[in-house]
């Protein structure tokens, strides 16, 4: 039964199959959010899916050697690792098994961060380097508040296991660090005040540059992915506990929504940032108010 | 099998990802190209995206009238698309090299160089019909999509001229369709 019930959240819900439409739905939501407001009607709904299927259909440019290889390689490990950390989400209520751990899912949600700097440089072109080496300066830069901000929340309800933490009833402290993931997604997800390592006008299309067809695909899709794992890790933290499994899910992809949305928002009204200050915006700006989070999480546990 | 083809086909006319390139044109033209992309036309309807890398990209538009500094530049990038893909001709430059025939630091027209698939004439042309140009490109990347063997290139489509009081995409006219022959030759 156990072994059952794992299968059908890694395959089913919150896995591959909800997770790839999914994948593609907030790809759709965030190109049509900026659209609207932009003041244009932006792409149709299947967008996304058409992009793929296309991508799919075209040729490749020849790879030899163990570099082609690493190239091919790449984006798969990126998609499954993303599509990993969106099957491990606790959505609906634990009925035994395994129960999730917080450090796996941080460690899948950056997998696919990795797999583009390995790829950007591994690809050979200049714009592609460039891309991976902001690539890594954002990651150093966001992941510091990223992890103080788990790490935080983990203290403050004395657990690392993610179902314990979805369903264990909020505390002020949480909420600080759900703001606090919520200001490292842009920079995650590469989006518009931290969108360094595609930055299409200055470096092309960065460490995708020399991708192609289905690899391109691939990268895509996993982008996508990343958009349902990140989001609906700050859902599972922000979700209010319901017994029901169906108020459960639908609650859940409703809080997803509204947090792409807000990305959205975020991205079409601001403009790209240098990378001196986006490092500078994470490391003296942020940094401060994460590490008083932990602290404070460390105090009232040390007290308690 | 079948099914799959007429999935592919639909996706490809239905997301024709650009790459613009210039080839000494005077600017005129890539602002317009730029401009159907603005709020005002919207081209993303169509699914179309402007493509920093030419790897991505399905459709190549190339403006101005090829200067012989652009021709290894311009095969390099054609090289560099992978197929299925298009090119687009925009403005009357790369069609015929337009008001600078005849001058010595050229080497245009475009289609001497590389297989053309649509010209959309006009100097420089109005953003509807650069789109439109984008969708007669897209349904010829479609239809190559339908064929195993990627035939050799049947005989360029020329697009209407779009004047400015007809607000869309038709063709208005006799006058039009005398102008649009004269581009073609």
């Amino acid at each position: 039964m156990n072994l059952i019930t794992a299968l059908a959240r890694l395959l089913i819900f919150p896995g591959l199959l909800f997770a790839v439409p999914a994948a593609w739905f907030f790809l759709w939501v965030e190109r049509k959010a900026v659209a609207r407001m932009q003041g244009r009607i932006g792409p149709p709904f299947m967008q996304p899916f058409f992009d793929f299927i296309k991508l799919l259909g075209k040729s490749t440019p020849p790879r030899v050697g163990i570099g082609g290889l690493l190239m091919r390689a790449w984006p798969f490990i990126a998609v499954s690792a993303a599509a990993g950390a969106v099957g491990l989400l606790p959505v609906l209520p634990a009925s035994g098994g395994f129960e999730g751990d917080l450090i796996l899912l941080l460690a899948l949600l950056e997998l696919p961060s990795i797999c583009i700097i390995a790829a950007g440089f591994s690809s050979g072109s200049i714009f592609g380097e460039i891309g991976s080496a902001r690539e890594a300066v954002l990651s150093v830069s966001y992941n510091i508040v990223f992890l103080l901000a788990i790490v935080s929340i983990a203290a403050s309800q004395h657990t690392f296991s993610l179902s314990a933490l979805a369903h264990q009833s909020a505390s002020p402290l949480r909420w600080l660090g759900v703001v606090a993931i919520l200001v490292c997604l842009p920079a995650k997800l590469h989006l518009n005040p931290f969108s360094l390592p595609n930055a299409e006008q200055e470096i092309y299309s960065g460490p995708m540059t020399e991708y192609a067809g289905p690899e391109l695909a691939m990268w895509e899709l996993s982008h996508g992915l990343e958009w349902v794992a990140a989001t609906g890790l700050v859902a599972t933290l922000a979700a209010p506990m319901v017994a029901t499994w169906w108020a459960a899910a639908l609650i859940f992809v409703a809080l997803c929504f509204a947090i792409v949305l807000l990305l959205s928002a975020v991205a079409a009204a601001t403009a790209r940032l240098q990378i001196d200050t986006t490092v500078r915006f994470y490391w003296q700006c942020t940094l401060i108010f994460a590490v008083l989070a932990v602290a404070s999480a460390l105090f009232m546990r040390f007290r308690a | 099998m079948n099914l799959w083809n007429k999935l592919m086909c639909y996706s490809r006319r239905h997301s024709p990802w650009l790459f613009h390139m210039n080839g000494g044109s005077c600017n005129g033209c890539d602002i317009e190209l730029i401009a159907s992309l603005t709020p005002r036309y919207d081209a993303e309807q169509l699914g179309v995206r402007l493509e920093g890398s030419p790897r991505h990209a399905d459709i190549l538009c190339i403006t101005g009238p090829i200067t012989t500094n652009a021709v290894g530049a311009i095969k390099t990038v054609y090289d560099q698309v992978c197929g299925p893909k298009a090119v687009i001709a925009i403005g009357s430059c790369p069609a015929t090299t337009n008001v600078f025939i005849d001058s010595r630091t050229l080497a245009g027209p475009l289609d001497k160089h590389i297989p053309v698939d649509v010209f959309v004439p006009g100097c420089p042309p109005r953003p509807d019909a650069i789109i439109l140009g984008v969708a007669k490109a897209a349904e010829i990347l479609a239809e190559r999509a339908g064929k195993k063997q990627p035939s050799a290139l049947s005989s360029p489509v020329v697009m209407p001229l779009v004047g400015p009081g007809c607000g869309g995409a038709c063709a208005c006219g006799s006058a039009t369709e005398a102008k649009t022959e004269e581009v073609a030759q």
